[in-house]
């Protein structure tokens, strides 16, 4: 498979991985996909007082444009609030990393993790 | 030692540079067309086809009039498996093979069907092997055709072929077997092996690519019905010009084979299980396939919880190959670890490494030591691991499938 710079430097390199802990009230956690389809990602979000993301961790069980879909998202949910993080999509996440159309999922994954997260924080703090 | 570091000699293996020496004049200087009978160009190449033609008859102790050149193992499992199946159609229709064949079995099988024959698919056992009493379960009075393969390209695993060409020979069925990945690794004694037709190719064994072999029993004689037609080269078996520089590196690559297995055989076997002993140090490392029932080129292991594509990746350094359905443009797991009941999540995470001629113990030392480390840091990325590590069963877990 021939990947893109981008996707072989967060692959490389991948940002923010890690975990927070998933009771605190502050922390929003999407896990979506399945071990049986080949891709598992996790990412969570941490939410200061202003009701911004502060910060966001992932890990991925997956192909390297899995790997690196995951990664990015965890630097563009950064700053954001969380109505204007659900409103990233997967085709920004396929152009950036220039994915080839057999891994458009992997983009498809990481909005639906970004989603999950920001439903499970809401529903946390029953906002 | 040069990077990348080739460990996929079950996909293809480098042309012996003996091999190419020995066909460099075939191109440029002896270049006749082996059919011409008029003068000393097609002399000459007449006479290097058929010394090449007792090479490789002998790599499996055969009679060199029993070998018919091929275009490969793709053709000659065609020409095998239709051949037989079309000139015995009148004595039935019933043709059996088993699941974890080459797809070039696979899907002539399926053709056939088309064609109106039917086919039995056996299981196999987990450990990758043919069950002898279910194949003699799934014999019917009109089965015509059986087709089992001697090692499997993905876990290396050694069929019963032997016990499979008695049988079918006690029946009266007519018996393939695909031996590509056997050929040049295990010995093959067509005297005392009773398989009627056998697959065989020059890329496995050094040897340049687009040549390969059918062996078409003599004694007692087994029919085809052509499935190329023309100049009625090779007996009327398979027209067509006969590439003879192919021809020639083919055997001298099966002369060289047959000299050199039984050493090459002892040093690689050293070098795979020094590798496994090394990689199953791991936690949740799996071994695909019977270890004891298996060619001593191949590894074929799961590490849980690792994608195999991106352990691939990570591993860039090395050339292997992966189960994993990110590597293939299907995006379904191998079929083959499936067959095993593997669950897809370890079929989604093996690799297939496979050692030959030119492996050194420096380059599997290396192999060893990249893919440990490389597996432990896709690991501390992996959520399954950390589930795994909290003593989650990932079992019990409901996964939004997609």
């Amino acid at each position: 498979m021939a990947y893109s710079d981008k996707v072989i430097d967060h692959y490389e390199n991948p940002r923010n991985v890690g975990s927070f802990e998933k009771s605190d009230q502050s922390i929003g956690t999407g896990m979506v996909g399945a071990p049986a389809c080949g891709d598992v990602m996790k990412l969570q979000i941490k939410v200061g007082a202003d009701g911004r993301i502060e910060d966001a961790r992932f890990k991925t069980y997956g192909c390297g444009s899995a790997i690196a879909s995951s990664s990015l998202v965890t630097e563009w949910v950064k700053g954001k609030t969380l109505d204007e993080a659900a409103t990233i999509k997967n085709t920004q996440i396929a152009q950036e990393l220039s994915l080839p159309p057999v891994k458009i999922h992997c983009s498809i994954l990481a909005e639906d993790a970004i989603k999950a997260a920001v439903e499970d924080y809401k529903k946390k703090r029953k906002v | 030692m040069k990077l990348p570091i080739y460990l996929d000699y079950s996909a293809t293996t480098p042309v012996d540079p003996r091999v190419a020496q020995k066909m460099i004049p075939y191109l440029t200087e002896f270049f006749g067309n082996p059919a011409s009978r008029s003068h000393a160009f097609g002399w000459k190449a007449e006479q290097a086809v058929e010394e090449a033609r007792g090479h490789v008859a002998a790599l499996i102790n055969a009679d060199p009039k029993e070998i018919v050149w091929t275009s490969g193992a793709t053709e000659g499992n065609n020409l095998a498996i239709k051949g037989a199946a079309q000139f015995y159609k009148t004595k039935g229709k019933h043709l059996i093979t088993q699941r974890t064949e080459h797809k070039a079995v696979l899907d002539t099988f399926r053709e056939l069907e088309r064609q109106g024959f039917e086919a039995t698919y056996l299981e196999v056992q987990e450990n990758g092997l043919v069950d002898l009493e279910k194949f003699k379960a799934a014999i019917r009075p009109d089965t015509i055709l059986a087709s089992i393969m001697m090692v499997n390209n993905e876990i290396g695993v050694i069929q019963p072929v032997w016990e499979i060409a008695e049988i079918c020979k006690q029946k009266g069925i007519v018996f393939h077997c695909d031996a590509v990945q056997g050929g040049g690794r295990l010995e093959i004694d067509m005297q005392k092996f009773k398989a009627d037709l056998l697959t065989i190719t020059a890329h496995k064994i050094y040897g340049p690519k687009g040549i390969g072999a059918l062996y078409i029993r003599r004694k007692p004689r087994v029919r085809l019905e052509a499935q190329i037609h023309g100049g009625g080269h090779e007996r009327g078996f398979r027209s067509g010009t006969l590439a003879t520089h192919q021809i020639v590196g083919f055997g001298e690559a099966a002369r060289l084979a047959k000299q050199e297995m039984a050493t090459d055989n002892e040093r690689i076997r050293a070098l795979r299980d020094k590798l496994w002993k090394n990689v199953s140090q791991m936690e949740e490392v799996y071994l695909n396939g019977s270890l004891e029932k298996r060619i001593p080129h191949n590894l074929n292991v799961s590490f849980n919880f690792v994608e195999g594509e991106s352990l691939i990746m990570a591993v860039k350094d090395i050339a292997v190959s992966s189960g994993s359905a990110c590597t293939s443009s299907s995006l379904e797991p191998s079929y083959v670890l499936r067959a095993l009941g593997r669950n897809d999540e370890l079929a989604h995470s093996s690799i297939r490494i496979t050692l030959g001629r030119f492996t050194t113990e420096e380059e599997v030392n290396y192999a060893a030591q990249l893919i440990k480390q490389k597996v432990a840091k896709l690991r501390e990325l992996s959520p399954l691991w950390e589930m795994y590590k909290e003593g989650i069963d990932l079992n019990t877990v409901q996964w939004a499938a997609h």
